[in-house]
């Protein structure tokens, strides 16, 4: 399954060199405490000093200001309109009414956005909130069994599963391993409990050791991690760094592919950094699951660069000391020999929208929800869609459960037969099930981006739905009205909302312009390659059309969009991407 | 009587403006010898006009720390010349202006006169004058002005002396929207009476257009005793009128009879998009004027009426506007339409209980006239109403002449200014609330905040003047710690005290309290406190929103988290001041400061009150309050 190189000569395990300010943050920050709680008492800011702005985002927490008012603030003599985004920890995306009416109420009460934000990590994210309310946000998920811890920063992020409601054993077990894999690579400090929850501090005993697995300065950068069921690849396997590819015999699970190195986050300009597809280290039976794990973060923490943080995801570990070596490693410190992969194929990303019967009798409906927002909106555009309370509504009188998908959708889960016409009649009647969806628009995704990501550089999510009705018109126009692209747009190149895997990917370079990416296909299995860059909205509509005139006009038997424009030369196939990504 | 004339400067050290040893020999047109004189103007040749003009203010404020003693001696006490003594309690200004132009008219008919602030009067001397005249304003519930709380509490306590010698006067000065109207000066004249002292000439109670009303009490003081007052054969009058000059702008020939003309050239909304309240930073461009001001002084501001407001209030009285009236405008009656009259003339946002009084007897309504008929009730009423709300109550044949005349004169606002000339040099900012609500299915501004906000743009004129106020100044010693306490507008002169103190680099502490409704769209200057914090200028600041929370969070109640570290910074010298709402949070805030002190002095309440009272006259604990 490899792409990519194997072997390096003389690799350089561990880079010398000055290491990144973040190193040195992570190191005084007395195991992600840092001076946090003076933070939270000083009342003159909205915001958090530097350091600690940065250690928030190991408790799942982003500082974030609304952009759209920044400047005018600025005029005012106001500080910026600082709050915070958190991002919850939902292993596998599963959520239950009682949890969801909770995060609903906290979402009206206390964020300025009001809204649930579904996102590709398979959990929510709760967007705008004060300082003053942190707190309260953290002993709110407490009450109902939920934390934010690690779900950014440099640690192993939320953990996802395919959301396969149909082979629900296997489902059920996959989600298990999604969460003990959570747990065992969770930070060990209690610095989450002591800050939010006024816990209190337990004294380290000496030569006690706080994180055995993280280490005390945690890891080189983000780390993401998978269970995945073939052969739907919704969670992407290769934008994470390690993926469990579930093996099953009989509908039994028996154990995992392990995939290493996938990573799609960038930066314009630099070369050295690239998006890049994992490696299939092979076959281990599933009682090795989380030893492995541990091994190839371990590896990814010792081994990882800690010297130029846009060199140090496992992909780039990877391509310095070679796959051969890394695997090897992992095996020596595991105590575990890969055997052969086993054959499996990813056939679709997708989710299935609509009710399905799962093998245990029960139903599931799956509700297409756009840019994952769920808000209710008086804006005409939208239809005034109360899609926030009909969630409400529907967890009022739910008995199964909720699931949110890595394309950011949500599936009512284990609904019984009885229940099934209550459940969709509510549905309806707020706009969260609508027959008229397009194809192209359940295929398509968009990061959050503006007003509240800092790192945006272009709109994303807002400018998502009215380019979609854009390419609906375009690919009836060219006669394409059946067929659909897998589209992705993100504010800036750091892969939120995985357009490095999309047929179609434009992402951020500036207000209003984007780089036009190609390629990547229906089961996300590569990369695509640059097509054309800083094209302003115009042009992004007037390529689309180009390029989809000529792909109705001279594909093959149905050849998707992806598979065409690499077959005719529009753009070359990225087969290695430290070598091929940014070839001219 | 030793005649000097002298300048009030004096003597700086670290400039050698002047020769140490020449101070006695100066006495015949300067205080300066010739060389001191060249010195002098050698040192200021280079000076630009605004330079100048602070230099003369800055001396002159050097001049009243005390030393001035030894440039000038002490006048030999030679003729018992009969003495009229003006004292003037003023708190934002306006008595002290009224005092000064008495002083004026008065030796200009060559009377000999003193005249002083109350607070630098020994209480005690008052046995020893013949004649004395007391300009007195009011604060808003009744109570003296800060600098005449001892000598109110001396003159009408068990100690004050029988005065039959004594002839009289008093000017009060007030707000007839309060309840307590001019109460203050009526404490003074109803006590003087009965101590035995004689009136020479009846109390005057004056409004807030007052202008009027203190030039004819003026002419009628001078008139009445020009004669028994310069029959002795006194020499010119000897001013000794320390303390009693402005500090600075000295020369200034603006006034609020003469502003300044000067351009508008910034409004910025300093509020968040989503705060319930409309609060303005505002520029003005003083330009070569030469007008200068002091931190601690405040604005005047003249403004126009809307002229939308003014044709709905026309046709709520059924006037064209073009009906003519007259309209006494500094002495003189003039004839003005009636519309030009309610634009530039006439108080028409703000209503006084006697217009209440007038509607209600002119239309024979039967609820105004219950309103009308309790002091209290009408002047609630007024207070919630403006002359439009009130006219369009009730219908009323009147003419455009009586209407007139039962309007008030439009007076100017005072802004306390939000700016050192230190750090915005030829400019002056203000922080101004716009007053703004809902009545008739209408929205009401308020007259000056609506002027500024609303209907003036950048680019155009404005009219102000300075009203100095030296009841509002930072510590002579740039080493003597601060505590502010402003919220809301309040916040405008410790803007300004920042910008003094980090020009002149001064090592003192400050502490700065500030509070309004909501941190993230009320927190006004958030990021200059930000900075002043960060570069170590701002000591400490503590912040109350009252509104981010199920309770409510006040000023007061974070000095009260504080209390402990508040005693020691007055223990350690600190001086204390308190800008902003006058009725509730000055109120609340002193009670707090009594509490602390009782608590960490370990006094009773009453010593604890006394502890502030020394703060008082001792200019460390000053308000300027609204």
């Amino acid at each position: 399954m490899s792409n990519n190189f194997t072997k390096v000569e003389n690799p350089v395990l561990i880079v010398e060199g000055k290491q990144a300010d973040n190193e040195r943050m992570k190191a005084e920050s007395d195991f992600l405490r840092g001076t946090i709680v003076d933070d939270l008492a000083d009342r003159m800011t909205g915001g958090f000093t530097s350091d600690n702005s940065q250690l928030i985002r190991t408790h799942g927490m982003y500082q974030q200001d609304d952009r759209d008012i920044r400047a005018e603030r600025q005029k005012q003599k106001l500080e910026p309109l600082h709050n915070v985004m958190l991002r919850a920890r939902l292993p596998g995306g599963i959520i239950n009414p009682t949890q969801w009416l909770a995060i609903d109420k906290f979402a009206d009460d206390y964020t300025s956005y009001g809204s649930i934000r579904l996102t590709t990590r398979q959990t929510f994210q709760f967007h705008g909130v004060l300082k003053p309310n942190i707190k309260l946000m953290h002993q709110t998920l407490n009450s109902i069994g939920l934390d934010s811890i690690a779900t950014a920063g440099d640690v192993n992020r939320n953990v996802l599963c395919t959301s396969n409601p149909v082979e629900s054993e296997l489902h059920q077990e996959a989600y298990e391993w999604a969460t003990k894999l959570s747990e065992h690579l969770l930070p060990k400090t209690r610095a989450y409990a002591e800050i939010w929850l006024d816990e209190e501090r337990v004294e380290t005993t000496e030569g006690e050791v706080v994180e055995p697995i993280l280490g005390s300065n945690y890891l080189p950068r983000k780390f993401k991690t998978t269970v995945v069921i073939p052969p739907n690849n919704d969670i992407d396997v290769h934008a994470n760094d390690l993926n469990f590819v579930a093996i099953s015999e009989d509908g039994e699970l028996i154990g995992f592919n392990v995939l290493v190195g996938g990573g799609l986050a960038m930066t314009h300009g630099d070369n050295a950094t690239y998006p890049r597809c994992a490696d299939d280290f092979g076959f281990i039976p599933k009682e090795h699951t989380l030893a492995i794990a541990e091994a190839v973060v371990t590896t990814q923490r010792d081994w990882g660069n800690r010297v130029n943080r846009k060199n140090a995801k496992t992909k780039y570990t990877l391509d310095r000391v070679g796959v051969d070596t890394f695997k090897a490693e992992v095996e020596r410190r595991a105590g575990i020999n890969f055997s052969d992969s086993r054959p499996y194929e990813f056939t679709t990303r997708g989710d299935s929208f609509g009710w399905v019967a799962g093998i245990d009798g029960k139903h599931h409906l799956t509700l297409f929800i756009e840019n994952g927002r769920i808000l209710d909106s008086l804006r005409a555009d939208l239809d005034g869609k109360t899609l926030k309370t009909g969630m409400r509504e529907i967890a009022k009188i739910h008995q199964g459960d909720f699931r949110l998908t890595a394309n950011q959708n949500l599936i009512v889960a284990g609904v019984a037969e009885a229940d099934k016409a209550a459940i969709e009649q509510l549905a309806r009647d707020h706009g969260l099930l609508n027959d008229g969806v397009s194809k192209q628009r359940k295929n398509s995704m968009a990061c959050v981006a503006f007003p509240t990501c800092p790192l945006a550089m272009a709109e994303a999510e807002r400018y998502l739905p009215g380019l979609v009705d854009d390419v609906e018109n375009i690919l009836a126009k060219n006669g394409l009205k059946d067929e659909s692209i897998i589209l992705r747009v993100t504010g800036c190149p750091n892969g939120c909302g995985r357009a490095m895997l999309a047929e179609i990917g434009l992402i951020g370079k500036g207000p209003g312009k984007y780089n036009m990416y190609l390629g990547s296909d229906v089961a996300g299995s590569r990369v695509p390659k640059l097509y054309k860059e800083n094209v302003d909205e115009a042009g992004v509509l007037s390529e689309i059309d180009a390029l989809t005139a000529r792909w109705s006009a001279e594909r093959t038997a149905g050849e998707g969009f992806g598979d065409f424009v690499i077959r005719v030369g529009i753009v070359e196939q990225v087969i290695v991407s430290f070598r091929d990504f940014h070839h001219a | 009587m030793l005649q000097l004339s002298w300048v009030k400067i004096v003597m700086l050290p670290e400039q050698r403006l002047l020769n140490q040893n020449t101070s006695n020999s100066a006495n015949n047109s300067s205080a300066l010898d010739a060389n001191q004189l060249a010195s002098l103007q050698q040192s200021v040749a280079d000076y630009s006009s605004l330079q100048l003009a602070w230099a003369s203010g800055y001396l002159a404020a050097r001049s009243e720390q005390g030393q001035y003693a030894q440039l000038a001696p002490a006048p030999a006490a030679a003729v018992v010349a009969k003495t009229l003594t003006i004292l003037y309690a003023s708190q934002t200004g306006n008595a002290k202006g009224v005092a000064g132009q008495l002083e004026k008219s008065a030796k200009a008919a060559g009377i000999n006169v003193v005249l002083k602030n109350i607070a630098d009067y020994k209480a005690k001397a008052i046995k020893n004058e013949t004649h004395l005249i007391i300009v007195a304003s009011t604060n808003g519930e009744g109570e003296p002005p800060d600098d005449a709380i001892e000598f109110h509490e001396f003159l009408l306590g068990k100690k004050a002396p029988k005065l039959p010698n004594l002839s009289y006067s008093v000017l009060a000065l007030g707000d007839s929207s309060y309840e307590f109207f001019c109460k203050t000066g009526q404490d003074f004249d109803e006590r003087l009476q009965a101590l035995g002292a004689k009136q020479v000439s009846p109390r005057v109670d004056c409004d807030v257009d007052y202008d009027s009303d203190s030039e004819s009490w003026t002419l009628s003081i001078v008139e009445t005793l020009k004669d028994e007052l310069t029959q002795a054969d006194a020499p010119l009058a000897t001013v000794s009128n320390i303390g009693g000059l402005p500090t600075a702008g000295a020369a200034s020939q603006y006034s609020k009879q003469n502003p300044l003309s000067a351009e508008f050239s910034l409004s910025q909304k300093i509020t968040g998009r989503d705060s319930a309240k409309d609060v303005r930073h505002i520029e003005i461009d003083l330009g070569e004027s030469g007008l200068t001001y002091q931190v601690g002084d405040a604005l005047g501001v003249w403004f126009e009426n809307d002229e939308q407001l003014v044709s709905k209030l026309l046709i709520e009285l059924n006037f064209s506007g073009d009906e003519k009236i007259n309209l006494k405008v500094s002495g003189e009656v003039k004839e003005f339409s009636l519309k030009e009259a309610l634009i530039s003339q006439l108080e028409i946002t703000q209503t006084a209980p006697s217009f209440v009084e007038f509607w209600a007897q002119a239309s024979k309504d039967s609820t105004l006239v219950t309103v009308a008929s309790d002091k209290n009730s009408a002047r609630e009423f007024a207070g919630e109403h403006q002359i439009i709300d009130v006219v369009s109550l009730a219908k009323a044949e009147i003419d455009a002449q009586s209407f007139v005349d039962a309007l008030r004169k439009i007076t100017p606002r005072l802004y306390s200014i939000a700016s050192a000339q230190a750090e915005v040099e030829e400019e002056v900012h203000l922080t101004v609330g716009i007053v703004s609500y809902e009545a008739n299915g209408d929205t009401r501004t308020g007259g000056a905040s609506g002027f500024l906000a609303e209907r003036l743009e950048e680019g155009q004129k404005v009219r102000v003047f300075v009203e100095h106020n030296d009841n509002f100044r930072l510590p002579q010693s740039d080493d003597t710690p601060v505590i502010m306490i402003g919220p809301g507008t309040g916040v405008a002169p410790f803007r300004a005290f920042m910008q003094e103190r980090e020009a002149r680099d001064a090592g003192g502490d400050n502490w700065m309290f500030f509070g309004d409704q909501t941190f993230t769209q009320d927190f006004l200057y958030q990021t200059e406190w930000q900075n002043y914090l960060k570069s170590g200028l701002l000591t400490r600041m503590d912040v109350a929103f009252s509104r981010d929370q199920a309770e409510k969070i006040y000023v007061q109640d974070r000095l009260k988290e504080q209390a402990a570290e508040v005693f020691s910074w007055l223990e350690r010298g600190a001086h204390l001041y308190i800008c902003g709402d006058a009725n509730r949070m000055a109120k609340d805030v002193h009670q707090t400061l009594v509490d602390i002190i009782q608590e960490h002095g370990k006094l009773t309440a009453e010593q604890a009150e006394d502890y502030l009272k020394s703060l008082r006259s001792n200019k460390r604990y000053q308000k300027d309050v609204y």
